[in-house]
Formats: structure tokens, C-alpha cells, sequence
């Protein structure tokens, strides 16, 4: 047997690293480790701030069932409902205008983009996706507002959203539909089966969970987006369904809000309104914090599950090819 | 499925067509990698004709008969359906580029005048009061502040980004690396407005002994304005932010080091860092350098965490990072109550154009690192 004449491996390998080689080999190592750790630190620090602040809100009665109306930071109870409804209702539109395009212009990239006028869509998808969102809530701004006369409302949030997530849309489309196998079409083809019906058919049922993935992935990111809402739509207490009129609620509009209110309620400013003119701050209970981390804990939550719903989708993904 | 077929078949007049002995029903099970595939559009005559040596007569939904193998595609009926798809996926293209378009003509035509009228130096000036009849703004305290802002946090997130990615695929095993790789991907789904919340009222003055600490150093930089809210706060905010997708990217470059240069370093008996610094690392750089800019340009352009923690001073412009300040972004978002009359919302306008061609810039400056390795590889 030749492993048993075989020297033992460690007589095998070269002369050990000594002295600053060996010392440099290990501050390298311990510092990668610290690399890992130190990006752990704001992680853990921030779930936990969110969480420890604001699980007992998001337990009390009537978070998920009711709104804001009527209610200021020095007065207990409420709910997120009408940031919940408003928030689901901005981006189930902003899905419905995105996916269609996005899936459409994915496939037009990957099954028939030749030549200049893909390479112009692929540019402009990329500028797309570098976008920031407030350059997006100017756009929609300057566009229905100041151009068309249009007032602020949900429907036009919805709009800014769509210019951010229909890049996310495109690129996951084009990379699932490149994962397709060619062989799949071809059988197809030699099928006599036209190319259109080739794509909805076969090629897209094929990258079916990497296609939901990735617009439940677009979702995510567009359910917690900000910037939009601070120019485009008022932040209304009251549960507002109507996504064509009036300020609406959403769970980020709600957190700033509530940011806006611990800073008011604890200064002085706030109780020049007050009709009891000898309270002092401080002596008044703000429930503003609360709120939001309570919200902030709402959109976490949302955002997650829909996070861990992709990736469910996407491993189920992997299972099939 | 096959009873799809039946039904279908049964619902025509005719007897379902056969192929030499095989029937109809059996004929969608042909691909047998993708039997959900073919679903119901596929019309039995289609099927039928595969394979078929002899013409079709008739087919079931009143078609011209078709003969032959594969010519079912070039029927009338399928070129309309092609025509229509193709029509809809360039109309969907085409509707990408004139929106891009758009985006840059509304911010164009909607600035300019304001910029024309600006009574100061749009480029240079410190003044920001866009007053209607007598516009006086600058954008250069703006640009200096998401400048630096977005420096500082790249200057912070970069070297832990490629030590994690490092750690993930060099040094962890691979049982721990995946769950690594996934808490780090946590990070990225963590909505912006939670960073600024977080940010703005536990961080923030938790970093004050670590901003005492720095403004010892005689930098103008450095001046120590003794600030909440200050531009190093939001640095390290959106370096956090920023983490993931430098750390995404990295790990992607790093992974696809060739083995054979990894084996051969090692094998000329370098240490593993030795052997990082000679393989891994060269290979790398060009993804770890436009992981870099599309991080960069992703802090450029963040709005909630910064407008949250900055605070905005109205004091003289310092170059101090230890003072509050307001980014492209964040300037726009608080001025959203001045919109209400066009002169005054062009000059924000005018301050989200230049946001807009800087962080083009700066993605484009991304995208061309990555072909050119792409072109080289």
C-alpha cells in the first residue's frame, strides 16, 4: 500500500512561515473576523432598539385595527391601520403599472434584444436603477403637479415607486430568463410553436418562482421607501382609501411623522397651543416614541416576511432546475 | 393536462387528428422536462403536426391547413401573435427610454429658468433663499456635504465590506459562511427610514465621545462644532447602509479567484494571507472598485436616513464634518413646503438635476469597471 510508506503529511508541506510573515498571516485573519464583527454591532444594536422599543406597541390593542384619528402624542392608543392600508394600497399599484413592464421589457432584453435599440434599453434601464428616490418624487413633481396642475395623492407615490422598481423588475427578469435553458426553447420551436407562445409557455413558466422572487424582492424594497412621500402626499391620522385624493397615511409617512412629533411634544413649542399654559415640558407623556418604533417595528416585519417569501420562492427555485 | 387535451378535443367537431398511432391525448407529454409547459395554448393541431410526415388536412379551429413539420409557426395566426408580443415588449422599451428621457427633459426645463434667473452663482454660491422675483441659491454647500458625507462612509464601509467578504469566502467554513453571507443581506432589507430613526436617536449621541476624540486632529476637517446631528453621524449611518451590496459584490469577485492561481501561491509557500494578497486581492479589484462606486452612488442619493439625522445649520459654511448640513437629497426633502411656486421648486429642481447627473456619473464610472473586466476575463 503506498499510504502506508507515505511520509505523514506534515513532513510533507513547506518550512512553516516564521516570524513577521507569521505575525502579519494572523493580524490578518483576526482582522477579517473583526470585519464580521464589527458589521454585526449596528445590526444587532439597531433589531434590537427596534424591537425592545417596540414589541409592547405593536401587542397593545387596536394597533392593527385602528388609526390615528383624533389622537396626538400625549394620548395613549391608536394603530398603524391607516399607515397599513395606505402603504398596501401605494405599492398594489405601483406592482400593477411595474410588473407588466418590467417582465416585458426583461424579456424583450433577453429573446429579442439585438442590435441598438436594446443597447439604448439597457442604458436606460441602468440609468433607471441609479436613480435616486427623491430625483424620482422631483420627476413625478414637476410632471403631475407643477406641469399637469395636479394635487399630491397616493396614486402619484405609486408613480415614483414605479420608476424604482422597475429596474429591480427588469434585472431579475433578464437574469431568471437567462438561466433558461436554450435547449427548452429549441424543443419548443421544433414543435412548430410560435416564439411568442414559446415565451409565455414555456420559457416564462419556466422562471416562474425566480421571476416572483424577484418582483416580491421589488416589493420590499419599495414598501419602505421614503423620499416619495415627503413631496408627493400629505401624512393624513385618518384611515384615507381614496388613492386619487387626499394626504394618506403610509408606515414610513407614519414614522416620520411620529419622528416629527417626539421632537415637538418634548419642546416648548408644542404647548404654546395647549389651553393649560402652565404645563411644563417633560411633564406630559408623549407617546410619540412609542408610535415610532411601534411603526417602525410594523415595517420591519412587512418588509422581512416578504424578504423570507422570496426567499422560500427562490430556494423552491433552485430545487426545480 | 391530458385531460385539457380530451376536452379540447371533444369539444371540436372533428375526431381528434392522429399521428401515425399516437393519439392526440399523449401528444403533450412529448417534453417530458416541462410537462406544465405546454399547458392549454397548445391547440391540438399544433401538436399533431410535429413529427408528422404527411400533411394535415384540416385544422381543429378552422385554420388553413398547414402541412409539414414546424410550419405551423409561419400560419397567419401565430405571426399576428408574435407581431402583437414583440409590439408589446419593444412598446414596453420603449416606454423605459422615454421615460428616462422625460426624467431628464421635466428636470431640464423645469430648472433652467430658475437657474437663469438665479441672481448668485449656481455653482459656487453658499446662499440658499429661492424667494420668487429674487433668487439667490448655490448649490456648492450642497455638493460638498453629499460629497463628503458619502466619502466618509465609503472610507468606513470599505475595508470591512472586503474583510467580511474575505471572512466569507476564504476563512469561514462553508457551513458558517452561508448564514454570514445571509446576515449581512439582512442589513439591505432593513428599510432607510429605520436607519435614520435609529441613527438620529440612539447612534448619534452615542458617537459623540468618538467625535471629541477625532477633532483632535488640527484639520480644518475636524473643527469640532460640538453639533447634534452632524455629517460623521450620517457618514457612519449610511456606511452601514452601503455594507451590503460593497460586501455582495466583493464576495462575488472573490469567489471566482481562478483555484489554479490561489493552489500556486500557495504552493510557492505563501501564508494564506500571503496568498490573499497575491491572488485573491489583484483579482478582485476591479468588482471590490465598482462595488465601491455603485455603494458611493447609493449613498449619494440617500434621502430619509440623512434628512433624519442631519441636522440643518443656517450658520456660516464650515468644511468641519462635526456640524450639521444638508445633502441634495436632504435639502430637497425639507424644502417640499416651498413648492409652491415654480421659481422657487426649480431651484430644487435644479439641485435634484445635479444629484441626478452625479450619481449617473458615478454609476456609469461603475458600470465600465465592470465591463472592461468582463472584456478582459
Amino acid at each position: 500500500m503506498t499510504a502506508a510508506t507515505a511520509p505523514p503529511r506534515s513532513e510533507l508541506t513547506f518550512a512553516k512561515a516564521r516570524g513577521s510573515r507569521k505575525i502579519k498571516n494572523n493580524i490578518a485573519t483576526s482582522l477579517v473576523s473583526l470585519a464580521f464583527a464589527i458589521a454585526l454591532i449596528p445590526l444587532i444594536w439597531l433589531l434590537w432598539t427596534v424591537i425592545s422599543k417596540g414589541y409592547h406597541v405593536i401587542f397593545s390593542s387596536g394597533w392593527w385595527t385602528s388609526d390615528q384619528a383624533g389622537i396626538d402624542p400625549r394620548v395613549k392608543g391608536g394603530g398603524a391601520l391607516a399607515a397599513i392600508i395606505g402603504t398596501a394600497e401605494q405599492v398594489a399599484l405601483c406592482t400593477v403599472i411595474s410588473v407588466p413592464v418590467g417582465l416585458l421589457v426583461g424579456v424583450f432584453l433577453v429573446e429579442y434584444g439585438r442590435g441598438l435599440f436594446a443597447r439604448v434599453t439597457t442604458f436606460m434601464v441602468d440609468i433607471l436603477t441609479g436613480i435616486p428616490s427623491i430625483v424620482a418624487a422631483l420627476f413625478i413633481y414637476a410632471l403631475f403637479v407643477t406641469t399637469l396642475g395636479g394635487i399630491g395623492a397616493g396614486w402619484l407615490v405609486s408613480l415614483a415607486l414605479v420608476i424604482l422598481m422597475i429596474p429591480v423588475i427588469v434585472r431579475t427578469t433578464e437574469e431568471m430568463l437567462r438561466l433558461v435553458p436554450n435547449e427548452l426553447r429549441e424543443a419548443s420551436y421544433a414543435l412548430g410553436i410560435p416564439k411568442w407562445k414559446t415565451i409565455v409557455r414555456v420559457v416564462i413558466p419556466t422562471a416562474f418562482s425566480g421571476l416572483i422572487t424577484g418582483i416580491v424582492l421589488g416589493v420590499a424594497r419599495v414598501a419602505g421607501e421614503t423620499a416619495p412621500l415627503l413631496i408627493l402626499v400629505g401624512y393624513s391620522a385618518t384611515t384615507n382609501m381614496n388613492l386619487f385624493s387626499n394626504p394618506q397615511s403610509t408606515l414610513p409617512g407614519f414614522i416620520n411623522q411620529e419622528f416629527i412629533n417626539i421632537n415637538t411634544s418634548s419642546g416648548t413649542a408644542a404647548y404654546h397651543l395647549d389651553a393649560n399654559g402652565n404645563r411644563v415640558a417633560g411633564a406630559v407623556a408623549n407617546y410619540a416614541p412609542d408610535r415610532l418604533w411601534g411603526a417602525a417595528l410594523t415595517l420591519i416585519i412587512i418588509v422581512m416576511a416578504l424578504n423570507l417569501i422570496a426567499r422560500l420562492i427562490g430556494r423552491r427555485n433552485k430545487v426545480a432546475s | 393536462m391530458t385531460d385539457r387535451a380530451k376536452k379540447r378535443a371533444a369539444g371540436s367537431s372533428l375526431p381528434p387528428p392522429r399521428v401515425g398511432d399516437e393519439s392526440v391525448e399523449a401528444s403533450p407529454d412529448l417534453d417530458p422536462t416541462s410537462p406544465d409547459v405546454l399547458g392549454d395554448g397548445v391547440r391540438a393541431h399544433d401538436v399533431t403536426v410535429v413529427g408528422s410526415s404527411q400533411p394535415l388536412a384540416i385544422g381543429l379551429d378552422g385554420a388553413r391547413p398547414v402541412s409539414g413539420a414546424g410550419s405551423a409557426a409561419a400560419g397567419g395566426k401565430s405571426r399576428i401573435g408574435d407581431k402583437v408580443f414583440l409590439g408589446l415588449s419593444a412598446g414596453a422599451s420603449g416606454f423605459v427610454i422615454v421615460l428616462v428621457v422625460l426624467i431628464g427633459v421635466f428636470l431640464l426645463i423645469k430648472s433652467v429658468p430658475s437657474i437663469v434667473d438665479d441672481k448668485v452663482n449656481f455653482l459656487t454660491s453658499t446662499e440658499w433663499s429661492p424667494t420668487p422675483g429674487n433668487l439667490r441659491f448655490g448649490i456648492a454647500p450642497l455638493l460638498w456635504v453629499t460629497v463628503i458625507i458619502s466619502l466618509i462612509a465609503l472610507i468606513v464601509a470599505v475595508p470591512i465590506a472586503i474583510g467580511i467578504a474575505l471572512f466569507i469566502t476564504q476563512y469561514a467554513p462553508r457551513r458558517i459562511a452561508k448564514p454570514v453571507a445571509y446576515t449581512i443581506d439582512l442589513l439591505a432589507a432593513i428599510p432607510s427610514i429605520v436607519f435614520g430613526i435609529w441613527g438620529a436617536t440612539v447612534l448619534s449621541p452615542k458617537l459623540e465621545p468618538v467625535q471629541s476624540f477625532l477633532s483632535h486632529i488640527p484639520l480644518p476637517l475636524f473643527d469640532n462644532k460640538h453639533a447634534n446631528g452632524t455629517i460623521f453621524d450620517g457618514s457612519v449611518v449610511l456606511a452601514v447602509m452601503i455594507l451590503p451590496i460593497i460586501t455582495a459584490i466583493s464576495r462575488d469577485v472573490f469567489e471566482r479567484t481562478p483555484r489554479a492561481n490561489i493552489e500556486a501561491a500557495l504552493a510557492l509557500g505563501a501564508t494564506k494571507w500571503e496568498m490573499i494578497r497575491i491572488a485573491v486581492l489583484p483579482h478582485g479589484r476591479p468588482g471590490v472598485i465598482s462595488g465601491s462606486m455603485l455603494g458611493l452612488g447609493r449613498a449619494l442619493g440617500e434621502t430619509i436616513a440623512v434628512y433624519l439625522i442631519l441636522s440643518t445649520v443656517g450658520g456660516p459654511f464650515s468644511f468641519s464634518i462635526f456640524t450639521g448640513g444638508e445633502t441634495f437629497a436632504s435639502k430637497i426633502a425639507n424644502g417640499s413646503a416651498e413648492f409652491n411656486n415654480p421659481a422657487s421648486t426649480g431651484a430644487y429642481i435644479a439641485a435634484g438635476l445635479v444629484l441626478f447627473v452625479l450619481t449617473f456619473l458615478v454609476n456609469s464610472a461603475a458600470r465600465a469597471i465592470v465591463n472592461r473586466r468582463k472584456e478582459f476575463s
